[in-house]
């Protein structure tokens, strides 16, 4: 009985940590299907809304919410500046090219918050540091829980916005054939610079989530290495799948973390990714060279 | 003549160092409906995408109801007023039929007239309303060319540029949509220019036809004239009574423009 309180207080530690996970790579995956580059500086862009997130609420003392709104926004307007400005010159150019741009733009902005908030680890209060829940035997972090619960409503906005909203139809159609789209008389450029603006968001979304549980640091983006993998995971394309795929990730890591020696937790979401890679070779570089022109 | 609708004056366009155009003049009268003939290569599709802003020509100007649309977006095209249905079809092939015919229209603020149009795409081609729940890409060919002429009129366009609609559909096919391309041009009062492999049905069907090659115009006339034009019959409608001789004689005349 213990036991089972004990895995099942793992899994759902581990599906918070997936849902982080799944959050940046959903910000990939909406990236990538829309203008084929594979954004390297997503989890940068977690730790700058977090940043932002902590400026606001810890520094000028603004209610948690409204802050937290406020930081999104920033971040999204951020992200499509971002990209109406520096990545829309590079559409186009080989896939090596936006690769190195944005490891670049990652490395730009850890300096950039280390210089504007400086290298140590800082964190803000919410509504759920330190409170937990209780279910029967099972006390269960409101911090997870809360990390749970935002993903899940975060996820049915993003589906209600893009399956019944015209701008929502009008992005999904642009991804799908940017050529048909300009001959809609769809702004595309603008649309493209939304999705990057909305994949920003849900980047803060998650750096706030996470705030709670971990602290926020230059360094906390690096979390982007294993949302790739979740990315990869869940077919590199799929929305639903770059969940799950974070989702797997982060419980398999929190079970390796319990049940195995110190040091392989750090390794799964790697042996996890190589795994998949051997039994679905096709993965990431069949949709990279599949691509249409 | 009356003003025409498009006015298409000396074009040059270029992939990179190739010149795909030399010098193309097209007019298109309001509800007119024009053809422009020409093998595989000719440039035909280069001319729809110079006209709709794709790509921008070198030189030579574009005249769209008195305004130069030469170097404007294709999203900015759209919104004046013209419509395109690229060669290929190019539906979405993730969104329903429904909703690739709400992209369409897409730049409209006039939900009930959206819903009309909606309706008359749907009469035009019952077949659509039919699958209007499925995904564009299981359709069929003949059912993708009947969306994405059906996508483009959801526009409503003044001017719709049609880029081989009777690409690799059956010759009953291409009969039955080329008669509702007749209807849509009779019926809604849209000007259309419809480029066309297909010379035998194109010329059918239109008023008024260019023979384009090589980038250039060879021959322009009225269709029920282009039509029983001898070189035009061995050439472009296959009645080649004598091959070799006819070969020589086409060189000649080339020669001559
Ligand atoms: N994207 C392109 N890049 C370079 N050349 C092209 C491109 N598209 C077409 N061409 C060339 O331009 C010419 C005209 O092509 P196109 O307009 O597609 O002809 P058509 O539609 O009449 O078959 C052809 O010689 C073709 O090879
Ligand atoms: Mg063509």
């Amino acid at each position: 009985m213990e036991d089972a309180a004990r895995l099942l207080q793992l899994v759902v530690n581990g599906a918070a940590a997936g849902c982080i996970y799944g959050l940046i790579a959903l910000g990939f995956v909406l990236i990538y299907k829309a203008t084929e580059m594979v954004n390297f500086a997503q989890g940068d862009i977690m730790m700058l809304g977090g940043f932002v997130a902590y400026s606001l609420i810890a520094h000028y003392g603004l209610n948690y919410w409204v802050g937290a709104l406020l930081a999104i926004a920033i971040t999204a307007a951020f992200g499509f500046a971002l990209d109406a400005v520096i990545l829309r010159r590079v559409i186009g150019q080989p896939q090596f090219a936006v690769v190195m741009l944005t490891l670049g733009l990652g490395f730009i902005f850890r300096a950039g918050a280390g210089i504007g908030w400086g290298y140590d680890s800082v964190g803000f209060n919410t509504p759920f540091t330190n409170k937990t829940a209780t279910i029967g035997q099972l006390v269960l972090g409101q911090d997870n829980l809360s990390i749970i619960v935002g993903t899940v409503l975060l996820c049915g906005v993003l589906y209600v916005f893009f399956s019944k909203t015209r701008l929502g139809v009008a992005m999904q159609a642009s991804s799908q054939n940017q050529l048909a789209a300009y001959y809609m008389g769809i702004p595309v450029r603008t649309v493209f610079s939304l999705i990057w603006a909305i994949s920003a968001g849900v980047a803060a979304v998650a750096g706030i989530l996470l705030s709670p549980v971990s602290m926020i640091d230059v360094n906390m983006g690096f979390l982007g290495i294993k949302a790739f993998a979740a990315a990869v995971i869940g077919g590199f394309g799929s929305i639903p799948g770059s969940l799950v795929g974070g989702v797997v990730v982060g419980i398999v890591e929190q079970l390796a973390g319990y049940y195995l020696p110190a040091g392989f937790q750090e390794v799964t979401s790697n042996v996890v990714l190589l795994a998949m890679l051997i039994l679905r070779p096709q993965g990431l570089f069949a949709e990279l060279s599949g691509k249409r022109v | 003549m009356t003003e025409p609708l498009l006015r298409v004056n000396a074009i040059e366009t270029f992939y990179g160092p190739i010149q795909a155009i030399r010098g193309v003049s097209i007019e298109v009268a309001p509800r007119q409906m024009v053809t422009v003939l020409g093998a595989n290569g000719a440039g035909k599709t280069t001319v729809l995408r110079t006209i709709s802003g794709v790509l921008n020509p070198e030189r030579g100007q574009i005249v769209f109801e008195g305004r130069d649309i030469a170097n404007m977006a294709p999203d900015q095209v759209m919104r004046m007023g013209i419509c395109h249905v690229p060669e290929g079809r190019e539906t979405f092939p993730f969104l329903t039929v429904r909703e690739n015919l709400m992209m369409g229209a897409y730049t409209r603020r006039d939900p009930a007239g959206v819903v009309a149009d909606l309706e008359l795409c749907y009469t035009y081609f019952p077949r659509l309303q039919e699958r209007q729940d499925q995904r564009a890409g299981l359709l069929s060919g003949g059912e993708q060319q009947m969306l994405a002429i059906s996508r483009a009129l959801m526009g409503k366009p003044k001017l719709l540029l049609l880029d081989e609609p009777s690409l690799g559909l059956s010759p009953l096919l291409v009969q039955q949509i080329f008669g509702i391309i007749r209807r849509i041009n009779e019926e809604q009062g849209v000007a259309i220019l419809l480029v066309e492999q297909n010379a035998h049905i194109a010329l059918k069907t239109a008023d008024y036809g260019y023979v384009l090659e090589v980038g250039r115009v060879v021959i322009e006339d009225q269709c029920a004239m282009l039509i029983h034009r001898d070189d035009i019959k061995e050439f472009y409608l296959g009645q080649k009574e004598a091959g070799v001789r006819g070969q020589r004689r086409w060189k000649r005349k080339r020669e001559w423009n």
